[in-house]
């Protein structure tokens, strides 16, 4: 089992989500979170004054997905997270140990 | 009306603060409603309009006496001054509440508590009589209103005076923590917007109804008003589109009040396109004024004085230039531009230039009293985790699903 890991831009989120139900995803859960990479922030004025915010809007994507998988998933998620501008995001892959199902107890992929 | 302005301003500077420290601000200003009301009954509307004094009102009318409703056939006014008590009573609770934007962040409650009615009778009556003393009795003998001065709505009584007091106070308490290297800018333009649009409102209340009847003269101040403050609005966002490269919200309602802070004094005393270039011209002052904090290195949190001081001079100075007794059949002096000559303008900086000295000078002997007893500042870690919850034990925004258990 594998868990991928994706941040993207908010407005990309729909599309994300229809692309992994596509891929045949039965759960994720996302995040609302800020952060920053190559984009850099961007600046606020107030009164003539100028802030810089470093920290950007983000989602954060997670899914818990079958080995044989994690590919097509994480094609599904580049291609529909892209727009070929910085700032698009990164997608990246974890193992997991030990899974649980709370209502059943499955473990292990059943659990998926 | 005029009332409805304290929460309109509760709405502009607490959407300008940190979310964190909103609820104080909101009960700074509405600490003014609690305990002003109170103080103006009991001595506040005799010390500055009672009696036929130079400096300082008397006794006559403390604790309300001498106000009844009679009819005027009984020998009374039919309850004239009693409707002068609350009304100027209104006023007398947004003037501190000004103050409150200069010390966001980091005044301790408790010393706000105490310096609202101490800068009631201490500053604001005294100031209030030079101007209209007497006013209300056989005719005005407070001294700068004997000299001429004018002051319509308010412009040297509430805004400059306030705004000079927002000075003394912020040298007293010193900056916040981290200022300027760390910014803190507004965490809500629309509570901003909103306020700005209630006190706009509540501005026509002051301004009109100061004329005391449903006269012309209010009519006028209503014009006035209504476009000084669009003017100014629109000379901040210009100033803006051309200085920074974008038509902000937060310009466009510092500009509305700057317009009507600045036609507050002359809102009785001007006509035609003047209050035009009143509220143009405080726009574009304004605009670079609250710039001023980061070269004189005080730290006027919501800029109070860029926006209240500057505006209120402005327009206070600018009678000098504009006012039009012929317009309004008035007795006042007129303006260098309507023919009448440097006099009236000199009064207008005599009046200013006594009221910033004076408020300034008593405003600091204020706070550095409560300093030396009960102290006027928060701790730092105080001022780190918020005053909403340091100094009234409540948040502004609980979002989220967690729940709270009973203590």
């Amino acid at each position: 089992m594998k868990l991928v890991t994706a941040v993207i831009k908010p407005f990309k989120v729909d599309d994300v989500k229809v692309a992994l139900k596509e891929a045949g995803i039965t759960g994720m859960t996302i995040t609302e979170v800020k952060g920053f990479g190559r984009q850099g922030g961007h600046t606020e004025t107030y009164r003539g004054t100028e802030y810089q915010v470093d920290f950007l809007p983000k989602v954060k994507i997670e899914a818990i997905v079958d080995d044989g998988d994690v590919s097509s998933v994480v094609d599904a998620i580049a291609a529909a997270a892209n727009t070929d501008k910085i700032g698009d995001g990164k997608v990246w892959v974890t193992s997991v140990d030990e899974l649980v199902r709370i209502r059943t107890g499955e473990t292990g992929s059943a659990a998926i | 009306m005029v009332l409805f302005m304290t929460p309109g301003l509760a709405l502009f500077y607490g959407g300008m603060d940190r979310s964190r420290n909103v609820l104080n601000m909101f009960m700074m200003n509405f600490w003014c409603l609690l305990v002003v009301p109170l103080v103006w009954v009991i001595a506040g509307f005799s010390l500055a309009y009672s009696g036929s004094g130079t400096f300082i009102g008397n006794l006559d009318w403390t604790l309300l006496s001498g106000l009844g409703i009679d009819a005027a056939e009984a020998g009374g006014d039919g309850g004239k001054l009693l409707l002068a008590c609350i009304f100027l009573g209104m006023f007398a609770v947004i003037t501190p509440a000004l103050i409150s934007g200069a010390v966001a962040d980091r005044m301790k409650f408790s010393a706000w508590a105490i310096f609202v009615p101490a800068w009631i009778l201490l500053v604001y009556c005294p100031v209030s009589y030079w101007i209209y003393g007497g006013v209300w009795g056989d005719g005005l003998t407070g001294w700068l209103g004997v000299r001429g001065s004018l002051d319509f709505a308010g412009g040297t009584v509430i805004h400059v005076n306030a705004g000079i007091a927002a000075l003394a106070a912020v040298l007293v308490l010193g900056k916040r923590k981290g200022w300027p290297r760390e910014g803190h800018p507004p965490h809500s333009m629309p509570l901003v917007m909103l306020g700005t649009g209630i006190l706009w409102f509540g501005w026509f209340g002051f301004n009109a109804g100061s004329a005391f009847d449903a006269n012309g003269v209010a009519i006028q101040a209503f014009m006035n008003t209504f476009i000084a403050a669009a003017a100014a609005g629109l000379a901040w966002a210009i100033v803006e589109r051309i200085r920074d490269g974008h038509f902000t919200n937060l310009g466009v309602a510092s500009g509305i009040v700057a317009g009507l802070v600045a036609i507050t004094p002359g809102a009785g005393y001007v006509s035609g396109m003047s209050p035009i270039w009143i509220g143009l011209a405080a726009g574009i002052i304004c605009s670079f004024a609250v710039q001023l904090k980061f070269k004189g290195k005080f730290d006027d949190s919501l800029d109070v004085v860029g926006v209240h001081f500057m505006g209120g001079l402005i327009g206070s100075l600018m009678i000098g230039l504009f006012a039009d007794p012929e317009f309004f059949g008035g007795t006042f002096a007129a303006g260098l531009f309507n023919g009448g000559g440097f006099g009236l303008l000199v009064e207008q900086m005599l009046a200013n230039a006594v009221t910033i000295v004076f408020s300034f000078a008593m405003t600091t002997l204020i706070l550095l009293a409560i300093k030396a007893t009960i102290g006027v500042r928060v701790t730092e870690e105080e001022e780190e985790s918020g005053l909403d919850l340091t100094q009234h034990a409540e948040s502004a925004y609980n979002i989220g699903e967690v729940t709270m258990g009973r203590g």
